[in-house]
């Protein structure tokens, strides 16, 4: 539904951030963008929502260029950024003034979910804590039902129970129309809702792969239990736990930090085993 | 939920299965929670959930009615019970048999504190 074609980026006077990126996001999905810190992730989301202009290539939603920043195209995608600012209303005018953007908005769900996360009702939002803000415009993006989600680092300034309802929340959010996709360094927080993975490293995307296809090639696990494979990557550490191919190994959950680390160690060991598949995922 | 990294968290969302339908909280031809509201309640991508649903009906431990939702099946706790043995006899069983080789433990000495366990639970 969403595609990024051929996509290139830089800021002013800076080196290249973003770097001939081809993705293409489907319906009914979580996908969870990793990246170390200043890879583009923010950057990459903020070009799909047309805040910024692109030097070469695009992102088009259901067939229209998104830095044209039409209404009808804007109207199905929402980006909950990691850091923003509220202005100076209360909740009901915010609410008022925003909502009629997104025509599938539910305000039912808007305050369902707002009093799930326990936020106050009185006051300006611009005054409100940065966690609370983030809570408020979780909930909007959550209700607005659009057909994209985008959230960069949605967990961030949420306490310990927020954490636990967003999760909840996000996991009933998803139906077969809509797709979100989170850009987090917080992989423990959201790791049983990502159903697919991809990785920006040096302004490329360098894995890109669902769940199922990752269990069906790698196997994760101690060293102990890997009967005799020769791991593509190892850590270090009281279990030394590993990434092996998976062969008739049995299926094993996802490490997603080993993942990471492992791409980010020895990337084409690993990618090898999916080659055929990450350039199929691209358009 | 809190999921362990050794096994499909699908799979663990299994085990939860067995466990409600095993302590008769899920009872036979009664219906059981919807994948969205599994998703929600384990925390997990529908997806994920969806996989649980699908290995438990082929096990044909649960059943689904169109439109309706999903049933624990007429014999499901007897199937359950079925595949929970088959795991302990195929699987838990050798690791205790591996342990006890290792550490030198008896048979009479397992049976002694089986029957020990039995009496103090009385």
């Amino acid at each position: 539904m969403l595609t990024v074609r051929n996509l290139s980026f830089a800021y002013p006077k800076a080196p290249t951030v973003l770097n001939s990126i081809d993705l293409g996001l489907q319906q009914g999905s979580i996908y969870g963008l990793f990246g170390k810190n200043g890879e583009g992730k923010s950057t990459l989301l903020k070009l799909m929502c047309g805040a910024l202009y692109p030097q070469r290539g695009q992102c088009v939603l259901d067939g229209e260029i998104m830095q044209n920043r039409k209404a009808s195209a804007l109207q199905k995608l929402f980006f909950v950024p990691e850091s923003f600012d509220l202005p100076s209303l209360h909740l009901s005018q915010f609410e008022q003034i925003q909502s009629p953007f997104y025509p599938n908005f539910n305000h039912e769900n808007f305050h369902a979910i707002l009093k799930e996360f326990k936020v106050p009702h009185q006051g300006l939002l611009s005054k409100l804590s940065y966690g609370q803000k983030k809570k408020v415009l979780l909930a909007f993006g959550l209700a607005a039902n659009t057909s994209v989600l985008l959230m960069d680092e949605p967990t961030n300034g949420l306490d310990i129970p927020s954490k636990t309802t967003f999760r909840k929340i996000l996991a009933s959010y998803l139906s077969e129309d809509t797709c979100a996709l989170i850009a987090t360094h917080q992989v423990r927080d959201l790791h049983s809702l990502i159903d697919h993975i991809l990785v920006l490293e040096q302004g490329q995307l360098i894995f890109a792969a669902s769940l199922l296809e990752v269990t069906d090639a790698l196997w994760f696990g101690p060293k102990a239990q890997a009967k005799g494979a020769s791991p593509l990557y190892i850590e270090s550490g009281f279990k030394g736990r590993g990434i092996y191919p998976r062969n008739t190994l049995p299926e094993s959950e996802v490490d997603l930090e080993l993942l990471f680390n492992g791409l980010l160690t020895h990337p084409s060991q690993i990618t090898t085993l999916f080659k055929s598949k990450t350039a199929a995922y691209g358009v | 939920m809190d999921f362990d990294n050794s096994k499909p968290i699908y799979l663990q969302i299994v085990d939860f299965f067995y466990e409600k339908i095993l302590e008769e909280e899920w009872k036979p031809n009664e219906r059981i929670p919807s994948v969205r509201e599994v998703a929600m309640m384990v925390e997990v991508n529908p997806n994920t959930a969806i996989r649980a649903f699908t290995h438990l009906q082929e096990l044909e431990v649960i059943y689904n009615k169109r439109g309706i939702g999903y049933f624990v099946a007429e014999d499901g706790l007897e199937a359950v019970l079925r595949i929970k043995r088959k795991a302990f006899l195929e699987q838990t069983l050798p690791d205790v048999f591996k342990q006890m080789n290792l550490l030198n433990i008896s048979l009479e000495a397992l049976e002694e504190a089986y029957k020990r366990m039995n009496d103090e639970k009385k």
